[in-house]
């Protein structure tokens, strides 16, 4: 599904990420620890196609194509989703018409016609309901004067109605207090399936403990410096990264 | 494969190339090259004006030739040289259409290119639910065809072409002409007295609330003539009309002069709601061609409780200068003003509004928004005046700007004069620009830049689209996102 071979990315002629390899299989869920600064959220920028970031070398197959070829919507269109640290206010758009916009961009990309909207408003209300998400929320502006919890939830119900093959999770989970991070975790473990992947990207092993990660992997400098199963994320927790790397 | 065939077409839209570029091949009658009396008597003549209305334009022309262009605008263009224009141009096949069935079918064709017969045939056809607006077409100088007449006719409303009205109803025109916008009051407003070419003319009688929304699509087709549009709405007392007016204009190189009057009236109780949307030409990406669009638009709100919003939409034109103003005069008249301007490439804007309080308890309400894209420069340029005799006056203005590009400009001029201490002026301004985080939210989200922008505009600008009628709402937005193509980066 997406293979990262030796990735070089700079910033502002900064070098971040400095040779990083992974390889995430459908099914399978991955989980990115690390420190601040570590390159864990350049890695995830990288891959959604953000300006500024400038990849000096190293390839990224996504679905056998080079990812660096597509567009950031098109990588939305080959089944990419990228869940926001910070999820974005977008004052004056309401919330529907934002994802009513977004699913039928996708549908166009790849060659669908535009959904109803009848059908439209069955799937998000039943998404929404599902991750407990008030209906009203759905008229609102994207994101404005939405809580912490509420902005997470909300990228739950966009990745929900959206069903990427393979979500990018930049650490959605920080800043939550528990009830928040069980709805998140909800959301990840129902977009769970054979046929999709997950690559969490978390500075804390407490999502883990409602999301089992198949793979942890450990990132330091702008490197993956150790991968394992999900028991090395417990270990991080107790020991700290510098020992365990 | 489908997504190549899309992605090609995306690009071949992304050239931002104006879609309403073509020119209806039609013959047209033309006044004499340039401006001087004989001119202004041949426009007379052609539109077989009574002696009092060539008198009227014959004074207005000699005070023209007294005044000096206005400079102090924030907007640059080559001086005009008014003796290298034409000011009068009819389509010379269309001497005197009865119905839509006698028209040109070239011009039909034209209109049908700019999408608007689409909702007339609709309604004309009567489909069930369409939207009920009566249409009256400006084909260059002269009105094409006026459709609904006959069942607004029944409700006692007039809708026809200013010269028709100059012939039909003579004592309303006598009346109201130039009673909102004197013929001194500006340079442009002066020049369009002496030769305006036609227009519409509106009166809504006592108590009516006019049936169904009144709409003039405004096209300028022959080279190097002005349009010279004249306007007058009438509302009689508890009265209420909704107009729409719609403009595009033909791809041409040379730049075009377009200096309308619209003079707006009502009396006590009555109400008009008048949005515009106007995409004229703007010019090319290097700023070569385009309308100049110098527009004396001006409400008087004579009469006690009566009511005027402006709602503007405006994407066109290579240079713009436009005011639409409201004289609160009645008491507790009501005036609002709600604008969006985009501005790309190297288009000028310079519009606002004036809100004149005179009567007592008068309120009014300005909402405007900016967006500059490209190397254009876009100025809110806004009056709040209150008279002394005007007690209890509320005003409150909004003004937002949104830079798309680092290269161009927004600017926020708001003049307040208050001469009466009761008054309560509140002015909230802010300058923003598109933000990054936004633009890559949505892309994240598989929109492509473009629609990216549009999106993030049309959020920008909702408080003021939400004023336009629905189906003028759809196609403003659809607009925005038209005007702002290859506005990126």
């Amino acid at each position: 599904m997406l293979k990262i071979n030796d990735l070089h990315v700079s910033v502002e002629n900064t070098a971040i990420l400095k040779g990083v390899n992974l390889e995430v299989k459908a099914g399978e869920v991955h989980a990115i620890m690390g420190l601040n600064g570590a390159g864990k959220s350049t890695l995830a920028n990288t891959i959604a196609g953000r300006d500024d970031y400038t990849v000096t070398s190293g390839t990224v197959d996504f679905f056998g194509k080079n990812i660096f070829d597509l567009e950031p919507h098109e990588r939305v269109g080959e089944g990419l989703f990228l869940g926001f640290q910070y999820p974005v206010e977008i004052p004056g758009v309401s919330n529907l018409n934002f994802l009513r916009t977004a699913l039928n961009s996708i549908r166009k990309y790849r060659g669908q016609d535009d959904m109803s909207a009848a059908d439209f408003m069955k799937l998000i209300r039943a998404k929404a309901d599902q991750l407990g998400m008030a209906p009203d929320m759905l008229k609102r502006f994207v994101n404005v004067g939405f809580s912490g919890g509420e902005k997470k939830r909300n990228e739950m119900v966009q990745m929900a109605v959206l069903d990427p093959k393979f979500a990018i999770l930049d650490e959605t989970d920080s800043g939550l207090d528990i009830d928040a991070l069980k709805t998140v975790a909800a959301g990840i473990n129902a977009q769970r399936r054979d046929d999709t992947a997950i690559l969490l990207i978390t500075h804390y092993q407490r999502l883990l403990n409602y999301v089992q990660p198949d793979v942890v992997h450990v990132m330091i400098g702008g490197k993956i410096v150790k991968s394992g199963g999900k028991e090395l994320a417990a270990e991080l927790e107790e020991k700290g990264y510098a020992e365990v790397a | 494969m489908a997504a190549t065939a899309e992605t090609r077409q995306q690009v071949e839209d992304m050239s931002g190339e104006y879609k309403y570029g073509f020119v209806t091949d039609v013959e047209m009658d033309m006044a004499p090259k340039g401006l001087s009396e004989e001119v202004v008597r041949f426009i007379s003549a052609k539109k077989n004006e009574p002696e009092w209305l060539l008198e009227w334009r014959l004074k207005a022309y000699k005070s023209w030739l007294k005044m000096d262009e206005p400079d102090w605008a924030k907007v640059n263009y080559p001086k005009i040289d008014y003796n290298d224009m034409y000011f009068f141009a009819a389509p010379k096949s269309m001497d005197k259409p009865k119905s839509l069935d006698e028209v040109d079918p070239e011009l039909l064709r034209t209109y049908e290119k700019l999408g608007s017969p689409l909702r007339e045939q609709a309604v004309l056809a009567g489909v069930e639910g369409a939207p009920r607006v009566a249409v009256d077409a400006v084909f260059d100088s002269v009105s094409v065809a006026t459709t609904f007449r006959e069942e607004l006719k029944k409700s006692g409303v007039i809708f026809m072409s200013f010269s028709e009205a100059v012939h039909e109803h003579p004592e309303l025109i006598k009346k109201y002409l130039g009673s909102v916008v004197p013929q001194r009051d500006n340079y442009f407003a002066a020049l369009n007295c002496a030769v305006f070419s036609d227009g519409t003319f509106v009166y809504i009688p006592k108590g009516v609330r006019c049936p169904m929304e009144l709409s003039t699509y405004f096209r300028i087709n022959a080279e190097n003539t002005g349009q010279f549009e004249r306007t007058l709405i009438i509302a009689d007392e508890g009265a209420y009309v909704s107009y729409l007016e719609g403009c595009t204009a033909p791809m041409r190189d040379e730049n075009q002069l377009h200096a309308a009057v619209v003079e707006l009236i009502m009396l006590d109780d009555a109400e008009i709601k008048y949005s515009t949307v106007q995409n004229w030409y703007p010019g090319d990406k290097e700023g070569k061609g385009g309308i100049y669009n110098f527009v004396t638009k001006r409400a008087l709100c004579k009469g006690k409780n009566s009511k005027v919003s402006w709602t503007q939409v405006e994407t066109g034109s290579a240079v713009t200068w436009k005011y639409p103003s409201c004289i609160l005069s009645g008491d507790n008249s009501v005036g609002e003003f709600y604008s969006v301007a985009v501005t790309n490439n190297y288009q000028q804007a310079d519009t606002g509004t004036k809100m004149i309080h005179m009567g007592k308890n008068t309120r009014s309400r300005i909402i405007s928004k900016g967006i500059s894209a490209g190397k254009s420069q876009n100025t809110y340029r806004g009056l709040v005046k209150v008279l002394p005799g005007a007690d209890n006056v509320r005003n409150y203005t909004q003004c937002d700007s949104l830079l798309v590009s680092s290269e161009s400009g927004a600017h926020t001029v708001p003049y307040i004069e208050v001469k009466n201490p009761t008054a309560q002026i509140e002015h909230e301004a802010t300058t923003s620009k598109i933000s990054e985080d936004q633009l890559f939210y949505c892309r994240a989200r598989g929109f492509g830049e473009e629609e990216a922008v549009a999106m993030i505009v049309n959020g920008f600008c909702r408080d003021v689209m939400q004023h336009l009628p629905m189906e003028f709402a759809v196609e403003a937005q659809k607009l925005l996102g038209i005007s702002l193509e290859g506005s990126v980066g």
